[in-house]
């Protein structure tokens, strides 16, 4: 469990990044952070493993506080990948990428092996264990680093914009990979601004503005409220678009999903035969 | 006229063991909006480089074929004679950005080309119009955000009012108004300046409805291209794996199940919200 209370947090510049910012994600949750460039999503998750500490306020990670841990012992329990994954790669070769944390964790030899086949494998990466991550594409680099994370099998899993330069298929596997995770009763929290993403996976939705929460509900119920998205700079799926369009056949607008929507047109266009 | 011509490009990276480009032909005529899609490590990216010759000159490598771009044979022209026609914008800004501030930065292009100083202001001015950047033009490209970061870039690109611009997924870093926004003004460009656009992108419900020449690569190659309307109705555009857009695939969902809404496939949520209406409303 991940409790922020009145989290403040100001850079060296003085610049306050998070004014007030109180959260609680319970263990299994699956939470998406939107809100427009700039308004503090990735400062507020780069507390969850401790990378950053409170100003003023508490965040709480199991019961303890962040500041009474060390990085690395918070590491353990919730993984952090990256927006950009240049900042996280440095390995001569992507297995030895994904070996490191496990070494640095004392996990044994052949957990190691073990641990970092399966995460190439499930990341379609295994083709490129001996390449240099320098060497592949923006999308497979950023899958590295979402491997290597994985294969210490974190608690939780803090994803800032996993979605970025992701192909269709990537994304839809990212999709049921955290869908797997939540199975296995793991919480996932992401920063993105993909809204189609979002849609697709209707988690809890925070919205976040200028260093604070604007919104905290169902996808469904926030992404369909165009004047909060707005606010946020972001724009409704494109499902949602649809209907706010067509509202004078009655219709609802609260749509996000694919097949509903279907199943609402196609009931409308049976009364209008009628 | 054709703008952009390639015939039987093959390209191999030095020391790849399998060409990234693999016998390519494609002509883009001036004035198309030409979106460019298709799975991770297509080549989409490395085609992108041969528009103003980062490939082969930069990169190296083995290549065969022919790119002529606005008249000119790009593997006989050095890069910087490109650069008058072809802007490119990469998928990630840090590594395009260097200057002590973004106003410097966007002049450092028409420095290089020798544009007198009066020129230079009103060049730069617009591009920083254009992108919403002039409020922070005196600030340092690296203590901003990645978003931002990517608008300073654009604007870079836009101040040397190239022929052609390419940009290979220029808003992913963007909150999505702030994309919307970049993606207007490249339409606006493309639009009312007839500036040639090739746009490489996987968010196609962003950006379908901009294109009128839309490219499908799969393996190095181009397997399909053409109207975007009919490319995206083609059910191998959806094996390859490209991300149709919703209000496509909703429209080609009603179809399947018996509730036509006409020939025209939507691109966007506005035309297939206006086909509903006309199928729907009393009469």
């Amino acid at each position: 469990m991940i409790e922020a209370e009145n989290v403040h947090f100001s850079y060296p510049s003085k610049v306050e990044a998070l004014k007030g910012i109180s959260l609680t994600i319970k263990d299994g949750e699956f939470v998406a952070i939107m809100g427009q460039n700039g308004a503090g999503k990735s400062t507020f998750v780069k507390h969850f493993n401790g990378l950053l500490k409170p100003s003023v306020g508490t965040v709480k990670v199991d019961g303890v506080e962040t500041t009474k841990s060390s990085v690395a012992a918070l590491a353990r329990n919730v993984g952090f990948v990256f927006q950009n994954p240049d900042h996280q790669l440095f390995s001569e070769t992507v297995e030895d990428e994904i070996a490191f944390a496990l070494k640095n964790f004392g996990f044994e030899q052949h957990v190691i092996e073990e641990r970092v086949t399966w995460a190439l494998n499930l990341l379609s990466l295994s083709q490129y264990r001996k390449t240099s991550p320098f060497l592949l594409s923006g999308g497979e680099r950023k899958r590295v680093a979402l491997a290597s994370v994985l294969a210490w099998d974190p608690k939780t899993l803090i994803l800032d914009e996993p979605t970025i330069g992701q192909d269709h298929e990537q994304k839809e596997k990212l999709q049921q990979f955290i869908m797997q995770m939540q199975a296995q009763g793991k919480t996932v929290v992401t920063v993105t601004h993909d809204v189609e993403f979002v849609a697709e996976c209707n988690p809890r939705v925070v919205l976040m503005k200028e260093g604070r929460i604007v919104a905290d509900g169902e996808g469904k119920e926030i992404l369909t409220d165009p004047a909060m998205l707005e606010l946020s700079s972001i724009v409704l799926p494109q499902i949602a678009q649809v209907f706010t369009r067509l509202s004078s056949l009655g219709l609802p607008k609260d749509i996000i999903d694919l097949y509903e929507a279907k199943t609402l047109l196609l009931k409308a266009k049976e009364k209008t035969s009628r | 006229m054709a703008i952009i011509e390639i015939k039987n490009l093959t390209y191999t990276y030095p020391g790849a063991s399998k060409p990234s480009i693999h016998d390519v032909s494609l002509k883009v005529e001036k004035g198309e909006f030409v979106l460019i899609t298709g799975p991770s490590g297509c080549g989409k990216t490395t085609l992108c480089r041969c528009f103003n010759g980062l490939v082969p000159h930069f990169y190296q490598g083995e290549i065969k074929g022919e790119v002529t771009v606005a008249g000119i044979n790009v593997f006989e022209h050095h890069t910087y004679e490109m650069a008058k026609h072809v802007g490119l914008v990469f998928q990630n800004p840090e590594n395009q950005l260097f200057a002590l501030s973004i106003e410097k930065d966007v002049a450092f292009g028409l420095e290089n080309v020798g544009v007198s100083r009066e020129e230079m202001r009103k060049k730069v001015d617009w591009a920083l119009n254009q992108t919403g950047i002039s409020d922070i033009r005196e600030q340092s490209p690296h203590e901003i955000s990645g978003g931002q970061q990517q608008r300073v870039a654009i604007a870079a690109v836009l101040a040397m009012e190239p022929d052609i611009i390419v940009l290979d997924e220029p808003t992913s870093f963007l909150d999505p108004l702030s994309a919307e926004k970049i993606f207007e003004v490249i339409y606006k460009l493309n639009k009312e300046q007839g500036i040639t656009v090739i746009l490489v992108e996987h968010r196609l419900d962003l950006t379908a409805k901009y294109a009128n020449h839309l490219v499908v690569m799969d393996e190095g190659t181009v397997r399909l291209e053409g109207d975007p309307r009919q490319i995206l109705s083609n059910e191998e555009t959806r094996l390859i794996g490209v991300g149709i857009p919703k209000a496509t695939l909703l429209y080609q969902m009603l179809k399947k199940e018996g509730f036509n809404l006409g020939d025209k496939t939507p691109l966007s949520s506005e035309e297939l919200a206006d086909q509903i209406l006309e199928a729907l409303s009393p009469r």
